[in-house]
């Protein structure tokens, strides 16, 4: 019946429904139903309500907030990543292409690691610079306390400036240098030249990135979680989460928890409209033609200076965390001076080989990764060769619902999957890995559809019209044509989705169940729960993990590339 | 009394020598062109002439001022200079209308608002774009633009245009025209020219002299009528028009062609230094007369018309010759012999010797 079905239908007709089908399950359907449930209760329209939700003193507090964080986060990235992104691309710095190398490294460390590790450092009475500075200079109050707005901002601000740093330094270096030496023979000096050509000219590239930078830091879970959620400090999705955890899933607290999430699919999409509307103002195309030579300020007596503050704010912001959470991972008990005979190996042992909690996590983080990211990777190549490739009427429907997954941050996932996976439609696997196998593979959606379709765009229609004139059919062009020469970018989709997949928790932290926590969820509870020590050795362990991967990939993509 | 001075400048990029003790003299108000292969040091000399590099060896000063010196570390910054400028790829704002773009220069130097809009509106008027004043460079022509760099250059009046290959990025119709724009922006404005160009065409048909470059090195200044008719070596003989190059071996006072030595002597004057009896001949496809007698014996190869000229292939031996001439001049058709007369010959020494 269903064989003799799909033989009316053509094999375009059956891939668009598929697609649309898988979009629609995975993205659209939690969507919806987190409008729907922040909308109405009991089938009708209630306005009055979300405006109570809304004014109420902890929700308002948390809007407030996200607000302030994401501006302070974007404005600090931005000019933090303009900095840089000018000191490695337009002057005479020594070892240049060895820092902005460098200035990438940031991305490498997941930041709710970086956020645990400053806790460590400046948490006003135990942090050991605190304690350092309080002994030495005989302070009867610590310095400083990470546990305030400040400190959320500055410590994502560290890990998240190399979003506006790529942009900018990409665009300075595409940038045809005449247009700045054409002014200088105008009669302007650097400064000048710097404000009124370089600068404007930048501003699109630079408003890309600090807009990536605010979409990232409003929706992002980890940081304020550890050092905000001590101290009363909410912001949206971490509101969320608490919502959800204290009232133990009750109607009310769920419903706060979907009003929350509608303002942040809205504002995600708002500052997705605002970055695609930025990009697309032509006016600003200054690609450079034949001679590349850009003019490089002569740093002169401050080229070393500046090198120094560059090399010191990487060691600060990457090499101490990093250490940090080595050491106090083989502290014999936290607060401990960080010494070589309090150091031991036993917390490596435990959490590796004896608790079934850890061991767990790191299983689950492995074997959920791999298959939302082979999954993903395969469904994102199936719809976007649909979006891509295809002419067959109503392709508009999948390339609206295309852009859905761009712009729902992991929070709203979390809380759609719960929505729609905890027996609403007959399906309950509400507490199981499926459902976060199930919201990773919504979360990730948009990277391979990325990766997908670029690698598709490049494959000239002509290549597997041919294979049809040579009488292949469209499933032969397909297999020995098409996929072939998207490889590397099905490749790299599954990387862009297996990495990230690993240090996952803004997601699964609202998922997890007791036998399912990934490895970002089970440092965080361990944090949560005092085992701070514990908590750092599990981190070490994930950043060992994360830079072999990163290595691998390094190797694995190398090699794909050489295969065409 | 000469106007910009270079003298033994030297220019180095790690291993490669990209000018080497360059020394030219520029008069006030004249048109100089600087020509050469790709990769010769032409942009390198334009951009130490604008001071956007420094010197590793020797002195530029414009007037009685000194602009750059290696000796003393000098340099006086590019935006200090007050020259105009005027590069390849047009450079102009794309962020700042065509208004603003010609008035960036006098804004600079603190204009009050009503010289800067006289001034600009000038620029724009001789450049043929009053029209325009408020368009974006991306609403224009290739063409257009280039306007624009012209007039935002012209704006401050500079005594000195730098021009480095200004028309290569438009297409040969409005390449022409440019040309006869600049000749005449330059005789109203009386701006010297130093002009950038790897078009021997454009360099002859703009420059009171030129000075051909090669490898960092100069190989001749001149003015273009002596460049094009007494190249002073061989190479500036085949870069400037086209060129036949032929072995010749001398015997009893006499120059053949070498290998076909029975094919004739060539007539008219043999050179008094010949070499080791070996020498090169060079001449002009144009400046061989085709004969039916009297000359080099030869043969027709091959016969193609390029409109009003035709084109032939000779073979003297072995050797091939190309030969123009006019479309009303005797004829000969492929196949048949034909004799060889040069008209106008430069003698070279022999590669091997
Ligand atoms: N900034 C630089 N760094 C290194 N090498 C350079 C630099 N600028 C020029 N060169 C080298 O110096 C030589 C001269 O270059 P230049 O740009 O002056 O040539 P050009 O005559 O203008 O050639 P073109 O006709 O291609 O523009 C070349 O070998 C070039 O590679
Ligand atoms: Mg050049």
């Amino acid at each position: 019946m269903i064989g003799r079905l799909l033989k009316r239908l053509s094999i375009a007709e059956v891939l668009l429904a598929l697609s649309v089908l898988v979009l629609v399950v995975v993205v659209a359907v939690p969507v919806f139903l987190i409008f729907w449930t922040a909308l109405f209760v009991d089938g009708s329209m209630n306005i009055d309500d979300i405006v109570k939700i809304l004014s109420e003193p902890d929700t308002y507090e948390a809007l407030k907030n996200s607000i302030v964080i994401a501006a302070g986060v974007t404005v600090c990235s931005t000019i933090l990543g303009v900095f840089f992104a000018w000191l490695v691309s337009r002057t005479d710095l020594p070892f240049k292409n060895t820092m902005k190398l460098l200035f990438l490294v940031p991305f490498m460390l997941p930041s709710f690691i970086g956020a645990l590790a400053w806790k460590m450092l400046l948490s006003p009475y135990s942090g050991y610079i605190n304690k350092f500075l309080m002994n030495t200079f005989d302070l009867a109050d610590p310095p400083f306390d990470i546990f305030t707005l400040w400190g959320i901002i500055a410590v994502e601000t560290m890990y998240l400036f190399p979003f506006v740093f790529i942009q900018v330094s990409g665009a300075l270096e595409r940038m045809d240098p005449t247009l700045e030496e054409s002014a200088r023979i105008s009669g302007a000096g650097l400064l000048t030249i710097t404000r009124r050509i370089t600068l404007p000219l930048m501003l699109p590239s630079i408003g890309a990135g600090a807009l990536l930078v605010a979409l990232y830091s409003l929706a992002h879970f980890g940081v304020p979680a550890i050092l905000g959620n001590e101290v009363g400090i909410y912001i949206i999705p971490t509101k969320i989460y608490e919502k959800l955890h204290q009232s133990a899933g009750s109607f009310t607290a769920i419903r706060t928890g979907t009003i929350l999430a509608s303002i942040l699919v809205i504002s995600a999409g708002l500052i997705l409209w605002a970055q695609s509307a930025i990009l697309k103002s032509g006016r600003f195309q200054v690609i450079a033609g034949k001679s590349m030579r850009p003019m490089l300020l002569k740093l002169r007596g401050l080229k070393y200076p500046l090198l120094l503050v560059s090399v010191i704010y990487l060691a600060v912001t990457v090499l101490l965390p990093t250490a940090t959470i080595f050491l106090v991972g083989g502290l014999k008990t936290y607060g401990l001076e960080l010494t070589m005979e309090n150091m031991t190996l036993d917390n490596l042992k435990y959490i590796l080989f004896e608790w079934q909690m850890t061991k767990d996590s790191i299983w689950n983080s492995f074997y959920l990764s791999l298959a939302a990211a082979f999954v993903t990777m395969l469904v994102g190549t199936l719809i976007s060769y649909v979006i891509v490739k295809m002419k067959i009427r109503g392709k508009f429907i999948l390339e609206f619902l295309g852009v859905l997954p761009f712009s729902v941050p992991g929070t709203v996932i979390a809380l759609g999957v719960i929505l729609t996976w905890s027996g609403k439609f007959g399906i309950n696997i509400y507490n199981t890995a499926w459902i976060i196998f199930v919201a990773y593979i919504a979360r990730y959606m948009a990277f391979s559809l990325k990766s997908n379709s670029a690698a598709l765009e490049q494959v000239h229609d002509s290549l597997e019209e041919a294979a049809r004139a040579c009488g292949a059919t469209h499933w032969q062009a397909l297999k020995d044509i098409v996929i072939p020469l998207i490889k590397p970018g099905m490749v790299a989709a599954f990387f862009l989705i297996f990495l990230p997949a690993l240090r996952e928790l803004t997601t699964s932290v609202l998922l997890y169940g007791p036998t399912t926590r990934t490895i970002g969820v089970a440092i965080y509870t361990l944090n949560e729960d005092g085992e701070t020590v514990y908590a750092a050795t599990l981190a070490s362990v994930a950043l060992v993990i994360i830079v072999i991967g990163h290595f691998l990939i390094k190797r694995v993509t190398r090699t794909s590339n050489e295969g065409v | 009394m000469s106007y910009v001075h270079l003298k033994n400048v030297t220019k180095r990029f790690g291993d490669v020598v990209a000018v080497n003790n360059l020394t030219m003299e520029i008069e006030k108000g004249e048109c100089f062109s600087m020509l050469g292969p790709s990769g010769c040091g032409k942009t390198t000399t334009l951009r130490m002439i604008a001071g956007f590099e420094d010197l590793d060896e020797g002195e530029i000063a414009v007037g009685e001022r000194v602009f750059s010196s290696s000796a003393k570390r000098y340099y006086l910054p590019p935006e200090k200079r007050d020259f105009g400028m005027v590069f390849q790829a047009f450079a102009v704002w794309p962020h700042l209308n065509v208004f603003d773009n010609v008035a960036f220069p006098l804004q600079i130097r603190n204009l009050s608002r009503a010289d800067i809009a006289e001034r600009a509106k000038l620029a724009l008027r001789h450049t043929g774009l009053d029209k325009y004043e408020r368009s974006y460079p991306n609403e224009l022509s290739s063409g257009q633009k280039q306007r624009i760099a012209l007039a935002r250059a012209i704006a401050i009046n500079p005594t000195v245009m730098l021009l480095d290959e200004p028309l290569s990025n438009l297409d040969p119709k409005l390449r022409e025209e440019m040309r006869f724009e600049i000749k005449d922006l330059q005789r109203k404005f009386g701006f010297t020219i130093i002009f950038v160009t790897h078009d021997q065409s454009e360099a002859m048909a703009l420059s009171d002299r030129i000075l051909v470059m090669r490898d960092g090195v100069v190989q001749q200044v001149d003015s273009p009528i002596n460049i094009y008719t007494k190249p002073a070596n061989r190479f500036i003989f085949s870069f400037i028009g086209l060129s036949n190059f032929l072995p010749v071996v001398f015997r009893n006072g006499s120059a053949f062609i070498e290998g076909a030595e029975d094919a004739g002597p060539i007539a008219g004057t043999i050179p008094a230094d010949r070499g080791n009896d070996r020498m090169l001949l060079a001449c002009r496809p144009s400046e061989i007369d085709l004969q039916k007698d009297g000359g080099v014996r030869a043969l027709v190869k091959r016969k193609v018309y390029l409109g009003d000229i035709i084109d032939y292939r000779v073979m003297v031996g072995d050797t091939e010759v190309r030969v123009q001439k006019s479309r009303r001049s005797p004829s000969f058709s492929e196949g048949e012999s034909c004799c060889l007369r040069f008209s106008q010959m430069h003698w070279y020494p022999h590669e091997d010797s």
